[in-house]
């Protein structure tokens, strides 16, 4: 079946596809005017040193976010998929 | 509370006939090089000046050889805005639907390396019937990544009015690009008026009659009316944008039909927050599909083998400590020398006008007044000009970015955030610039926190205060076998306020209650080489506000204090000496008026004057020392260095006035105290409302005026003094 995986699911260096955001968070406008929008591939950069926050890399650019932000961010993972 | 809402457009204006206006305007994202491109366009002679009511940096300047005016405005990553900084940019485009603010064209700075999320901004603005060039910059560094893209044809998808390359590091492309800008007004350009975007979406359903009403005011609107309705279903705020535009009535029959639209998502179970971008990147990806060719794979880019050391888990940190540790050595052991320089200047500026003056009170009000009181204050122009330099280093170079990728779980434990870094490291070169860089802060509390602790950052004017009283009160000696007394004063000193700032911020998290912890989104710009002419500029840009204070408000107020300390005059052959002489003077009733005030902190009438002045600029009170002792030594000569005439100040009783804990109480009470007027003020305009800057003003005196009293009696406790 299919799980519902977050950007958190992902380990550095590993790449997803955005599949959706969890409706109930503010800065998901934001997130999508920068181009975070369905299908958009995704990949995990790294962790901030001291954990929180997290690197990513979309549509070639780098960009750093919350935890909190990216557990929102739902993404398909090629594993995921039995 | 949002940010301050600012209209721009004037209400009730009816469109008049087309008019070719003479100005054109510069839009585009964060770190696009907009600015670069700007410096090139208009050949650094730019003006920095504010929008009407905000501070906001308005950039204008002449575009070279030639009429036109540049205007550069903020960098923005959407016309839905997050920031002040992009609400600015909203507002001065949406009020391009009245034909006389619009320009003549607008320039779409975009990083060649980054399309799609830079032609995002550009499909937006480009559909407000203003002839757009879009400006690819960096395109050097495109090519390098094996990067092509096909102008002509981008030009015919994006509907727009031009495509060049440019770039701006190496100055190419800028004389096409001028020529391009030129050649709008005699070209008849008509927008294309189709939103930019992918319209197929059978989503839009319930958007279908809210559009088409639109669409019947559609000539007074101005804008695609499919995007108009996305905009207002998405925003409760967007629709201040149509009210100046249509009648009430016709206002509320869109409101109501946006009430209808929302409901017939909420039916579908549709999300109607991400209706436009949705559609403007499925529009993009069709576009950059046909004009991107791409010769070869990105492979791991430049900016991320450098990460691997500078935001690595233990070099990361390691590196940042390293890196601000050398800047802030680098200020003062740089600054030496030149700061001997200009010592000697002003010194034999004075010698030479003591010389060939006659005396009287015109060669006073030069020597004691206007030299020595400006004089001693350019002094620090070296230190202000070395910070500037390097803060536009981290900024241009984009390890400011980095900076809060790294710092941004510890400041969170205080309740700031990572972006609260820039601010409060800029505060300890000056808090007026530190005060507006916190714009970037999107959250209104973090930035309101940021805004009122960075007064704490001790400043550059204050450097001078805390110079002339370690090097004329602390003893030069070694403690601990190698450290200098007097630098361990110094940089206790600067922790005090920074430890303050931290202590109270970690106070006002565990007793104010938050409704909701900030969220953290940042761009982490590539590495690149900082362009020597852009932190020229800005070097240029300080260095110039620097020397216009000191021109203006501090020279207004040594002439000032030179006259409170001279008059009223003595009787011709009265038998005063010169100290009774400045006792008696307006600024010595004023001083002694406030001793009761500021003697329980340990401080004379001298001190009590120099506070006064402090008020308007706190380096002043060097200054007002320097025209105080100078008008005071008995030969009137001004010959006897300032700190050798504070050193053997006496009372009437034969105490000495300054005592190391005097000092020592006088340098906290200026670690704390809200002194400066032009932070009062750039607080005021910032956050739109008196109280922060009386609240500000409010907790940093009481602060100053208890720690001190605590230093000064503590330290008597202890014997000191």
């Amino acid at each position: 079946m299919l799980k519902k995986f977050n950007l958190l699911d992902l380990k550095p260096g590993e790449e997803a596809v955005i599949s959706g955001f969890n409706n109930d968070f503010g800065d998901m406008e934001r997130l999508r005017d920068l181009g975070l929008s369905n299908g958009a591939s995704v990949r995990f950069i790294k962790y901030a040193p001291f954990g929180d926050p997290i690197e990513i890399m979309i549509r070639g650019f780098h960009l750093s976010i919350h935890k909190s932000i990216a557990e929102n961010i739902l993404i398909i993972k090629d594993e995921g998929i039995q | 509370m949002k940010f301050t809402d600012i209209d721009i457009i004037s209400f009730h204006k009816k469109p008049v006939k087309e008019v070719k206006s003479d100005w054109v305007v510069i839009v585009g994202n964060p770190n696009s090089g907009k600015t670069a491109i700007f410096n090139r366009l208009t050949g650094m002679h730019g003006k920095v000046g504010n929008y009407p009511g905000v501070t906001v940096e308005k950039k204008t300047g002449m575009l070279r050889g030639s009429e036109i005016l540049v205007r550069d405005l903020p960098g923005s990553y959407s016309l839905n805005p997050r920031s002040l900084d992009e609400q600015i940019v909203a507002d001065t485009v949406q009020s391009w639907r009245f034909t006389e603010e619009r320009p003549r064209a607008i320039l779409v700075v975009v990083d060649s390396t980054n399309l799609a999320r830079n032609l995002y901004l550009t499909l937006q603005v480009s559909e407000f019937g203003v002839p757009t060039i879009l400006v690819l910059n960096m395109m050097d560094e495109a090519g390098k990544r094996g990067l092509f893209i096909n102008m002509e044809l981008l030009k015919e998808l994006l509907g727009i009015h031009q495509v060049v390359s440019v770039s701006a590091k190496y100055g190419q492309g800028i004389p096409e690009l001028i020529r391009s800008i030129e050649k709008v007004a005699e070209e008849d350009f008509s927008a294309v008026r189709e939103p930019r975007m992918d319209t197929s979406d059978p989503g839009h359903i319930p958007l279908q009659k809210l559009t088409e009403i639109l669409d019947s005011y559609r000539d007074r609107l101005g804008i695609p009316s499919l995007v108009e309705s996305m905009r207002l279903v998405a925003d409760d705020n967007y629709i201040k944008y149509l009210r100046p535009l249509l009648f009430p009535e016709e206002i509320n029959e869109i409101t109501r039909e946006i009430e209808s639209a929302r409901n017939g998502f909420k039916a579908q179970g549709f999300s109607y927050q991400a209706l436009e971008s949705n559609a403007r990147y499925k529009f993009i990806d069709l576009i950059l599909e046909k004009v991107i060719r791409r010769e070869q794979d990105l492979q791991k880019s430049f900016s991320e083998k450098i990460d691997n050391i500078l935001t690595h888990h233990i070099w990361g940190p390691v590196s940042l400590v390293l890196i601000l540790g050398f800047i802030f050595n680098a200020i003062f052991s740089w600054a030496e020398a030149p700061m001997q320089w200009i010592t000697s200047a002003v010194a034999w500026t004075a010698g030479r006008a003591d010389l060939i003056l006659p005396a009287g009170p015109l060669k006073s009000l030069i020597v004691n007044g206007i030299i020595s009181g400006v004089g001693n204050v350019i002094v620090f122009l070296p230190q202000i000009m070395l910070l500037v330099f390097f803060i536009s280093l981290l900024e241009d170079s984009g390890y400011m970015a980095r900076m809060a990728f790294i710092m941004d779980k510890l400041m969170g434990k205080i309740g700031l955030q990572g972006k609260s870094v820039l601010p409060m490291l800029s505060g300890f070169a000056c808090a007026i610039p530190a005060v507006m860089a916190a714009r970037t802060i999107e959250n209104w509390q973090d930035r309101l926190k940021t805004i009122l602790l960075i007064p704490l950052m001790s400043c550059s004017a204050r450097l001078p205060v805390y110079v002339l009283l370690i090097s004329a009160f602390i003893p030069h000696k070694t403690v601990l076998g190698f450290l200098q007394l007097q630098s361990v004063v110094l940089m206790g000193i600067y922790f005090l306020g920074f430890f303050t700032a931290v202590a109270g911020s970690a106070m006002v998290k565990k007793f104010a209650s938050r409704k909701k912890r900030s969220q953290f989104i940042m761009e982490m710009p590539p590495y690149r080489l900082p362009l020597m002419r852009s932190v020229g500029w800005k070097i240029y840009n300080s260095t110039k506000l620097f020397l216009v204070n000191a021109g203006s408000i501090i020279l207004a107020i040594s002439v000032i204090m030179w006259f409170l300390a001279s008059y009223p005059a003595p009787a011709k052959e009265s038998s005063l000496t010169s100290r009774e002489r400045v006792e008696q003077s307006y600024a010595g009733q004023m001083g002694h008026a406030m001793e009761p005030l500021i003697k329980p902190l340990g401080f004379d009438w001298k001190m009590g004057v120099g506070l006064i002045s402090s008020f308007a600029a706190r380096e002043v009170l060097v200054s007002s020392f320097a025209t105080i002792y100078n008008i005071q030594d008995d030969d009137g000569s001004g010959n006897v260095p300032l700190i050798q005439a504070m050193r053997e100040d006496r009372y009437a009783d034969g105490r000495a006035v300054f005592t190391p804990l005097v000092a020592i109480s006088l340098m906290v009470f200026f670690v704390y105290a809200a002194q400066c007027m032009s932070t009062f003020a750039i607080v005021r305009r910032e956050t739109n409302s008196w109280r922060w800057p009386l609240v500000m003003v409010g907790y940093m005196n009481v602060l100053a005026f208890s720690a001190s009293f605590i230093v000064f009696h503590g330290g008597k406790l202890f014997g000191l003094g």
